[in-house]
């Protein structure tokens, strides 16, 4: 019989492979888009329009999965839309991972004061339902892509400050860091020299999740339509023209999806597969 | 005493979270670019009849002056009138409520039977083929969100194979005899079990849709205590006693191992509710969340704050039940 931890392991690496796999190759896909998108993703061809995928009846050549209700390629719209999702999910992840990162080190390590009102931030942010919120904020904000980042900074960060404030906590109990306060380390050096390295696995795998969250708040903000223009080629707005086309064109919504949760699954999966790494318990 | 203590502290800190909710809701909504009183009156209308509506909804005064007209209405209950509707806000709130709730609990009900019975099985086979099964499908149902779900579920069942319906919240063709929007409990009590189903079978996707990433959270959660009490002396005892595996899963480990479940059940149902906005837009069920869309699509403003105001509400009350349930089941706490 194998022994459990090898085998959590191999499972464990196994799904590290496959998310990491599947992420890069839509991040190439998204860096390459014009050059290997077979169509125009914005070409619209009313005599076109609705052709299902390359192996039912009356598909068009060319168009390997099928056109919406235009005549869009929706290969091409999957290929483009690639990049606004990853953009979202790097840039907005990384700005929420730094936000709430710092003010969770600041709240947990720091304690006093700035404890006080960060935690009852995060209790006022709680009490508010994230998807409402997040189209509130681009009501005020303006559709457009910087609108979307800003929203998901402004709502996401808790989700860090709350586990990192707790990890700084229960690390700035620790005897490692009363010795680094006796050789006569500042209380800021602390922080970022010891506390910081410690809690960073955690900042990794929290931001490897955020940046799956990030990717599916685009997705609900396109398909509420106030993503960005309604012309550009997102999953979210992809969907949304599925939803309502869906008795006719089922490819338009079905592609979209599966690529929308591959995606999904995938930043959760590697995030998990982190953690197990990371953790000393299973290693 | 403690109880006392605790619930007291805790409604404080309830208190200063709903101002803040308050708060922010405000004046990030009067931010929102656009006159939304400019947008209720026909293209001819003069800059007089525009000052004069104004007026009238006490958009001319200052910005403070407009929070504190504005929360000592709420505070006696007066949320304001609807620009789109202009129907008193609480109403029409409460007109929604109703279809949120009964959705929500669905959910949750859905979610505890799934979760339980994934755990339980787990439990039961652990360390099979059958456990490792349950543990990837826990995995994906956890990563993929609500939003996700409610699409695929709408693929499966509303299209492929079209067994349940996949907008709306009851057929409206329908003639209904309700008194009360609590449409779901009201046809059970009147015994109408033609309507019940036709709800049930609008309510049951975004219900599951809903539930599928809390069943996952139960799961694993309620697996992971299970097996710890499974270890336990008293539970050995009760297996040399001659009690077969399930029973003993069932009659002995299960109450011990559900408490840790409980207060994280808690805390997850006001995400669920929070989903409820975006499942209820994606099946187009007329609830809360839906109307909230509507209000902030339609600069809304009174609407919008009493929806978001409404769900901090909904939100408080679920943490604050669950803190105090916590604390009368957990006898540790009860005794200090």
């Amino acid at each position: 019989m194998l022994d459990g931890r090898s085998m959590i392991r191999r499972r464990a690496g196994l799904r590290l492979w496959l998310s990491a796999g599947w992420l890069g190759l839509l991040l190439c896909l998204a860096l390459a888009a014009p050059w290997i998108a077979p169509k125009d993703p914005l070409a619209q061809d009313l005599f076109l329009g609705r052709m299902p995928p390359f192996w039912q009846a009356g598909a068009e050549p060319g168009y390997l999965l099928g056109t919406d209700s235009l005549g869009r390629d929706v290969l091409s719209r999957i290929i483009h839309g690639a990049r606004l999702a990853l953009l979202v999910a790097v840039v907005a992840g990384a700005a929420t991972c730094v936000i709430g990162a710092c003010l969770g080190l600041m709240a947990g390590f720091l304690r006093g004061w700035a404890d006080l009102v960060i935690s009852r931030m995060i209790d006022i942010w709680m009490a508010f339902p994230p998807v409402l919120f997040s189209i509130l904020l681009i009501a005020v904000l303006g559709p457009g892509l910087w609108s979307i980042i800003i929203a998901i900074v402004v709502i996401d960060w808790t989700r860090f400050a709350r586990v990192i404030r707790a990890e700084a906590m229960s690390q700035g109990a620790m005897d490692y860091v009363a010795s680094a306060h006796v050789a006569g380390r500042g209380r800021l050096g602390t922080m970022l020299r010891e506390i910081l390295p410690n809690v960073l696995p955690t900042i990794v795998v929290l931001l490897t999740l955020e940046m799956g969250i990030a990717v599916i708040v685009e997705a609900i903000l396109s398909f509420v339509n106030l993503s960005i223009s309604s012309d550009d080629p997102t999953w979210g707005g992809m969907i949304a023209e599925g939803r309502s086309s869906i008795h006719q064109a089922w490819w338009v919504l079905v592609f979209p999806l599966i690529t929308l949760f591959l995606t999904v699954l995938s930043f959760s999966q590697l995030g998990e597969g982190l953690k197990d790494r990371f953790d000393p318990v299973l290693r | 005493m403690q109880i006392l203590r605790i619930l007291l502290m805790r409604l404080t800190t309830t208190a200063i979270t709903l101002l803040g909710v308050a708060i922010i809701v405000f004046f990030v909504i009067r931010v929102v670019p656009g006159n939304p009183v400019a947008m209720m009156l026909p293209p001819g209308a003069t800059e007089d009849d525009i000052a004069r509506l104004n007026a009238l909804y006490g958009l001319d005064k200052s910005l403070v002056a407009q929070f504190g007209i504005w929360l000592s209405g709420v505070v006696q209950g007066d949320f304001g009138t609807s620009i789109t509707s202009r129907q008193p806000v609480l109403g029409l709130v409460l007109g929604r409520l109703p279809a949120t709730l009964e959705l929500s609990i669905m959910a949750l009900v859905i979610a505890c039977l799934l979760g339980g019975a994934a755990a339980l099985t787990g439990t039961r086979y652990r360390g099979t083929r059958t456990e490792a099964a349950i543990d990837v499908a826990d995995g994906v149902a956890l990563s993929v969100p609500d939003f996700l779900w409610g699409l695929v579920l709408i693929l499966l069942f509303g299209v492929l194979v079209p067994i349940f319906h996949i907008s709306g919240r009851v057929t409206p063709s329908l003639d209904l005899p309700f008194t009360t929007n609590f449409y779901l409990f009201e046809s059970l009590l009147r015994l109408r079990l033609d309507l019940w189903a036709d709800i049930v079978s609008h309510m049951f996707m975004p219900a599951l849709a809903l539930a599928i990433p809390l069943a996952a959270i139960i799961g694993q959660l309620l697996k992971q205590s299970l097996k710890e009490t499974m270890n336990l002396d008293y539970v050995t005892l009760a297996r040399t006693k001659g009690y077969g595996e399930t029973r003993v899963i069932l009659r002995e480990a299960l109450r011990n191992a559900a408490l840790p479940t409980l207060t994280l059940v808690g805390v997850q149902f006001t995400f669920l509710i929070g989903g409820t906005v975006i499942i209820e837009r994606l099946f187009s069920y007329e609830g809360l969340g839906n109307m909230a869309i509507d209000a902030v699509i339609n600069r809304d403003l009174p609407l919008i704050q009493g929806i978001v105001i409404l769900f901090a509400v909904i939100f408080t009350a679920v943490n604050l039940a669950v803190d105090l349930l916590y604390a009368v089941l957990n006898p540790r706490l009860r005794h200090a």
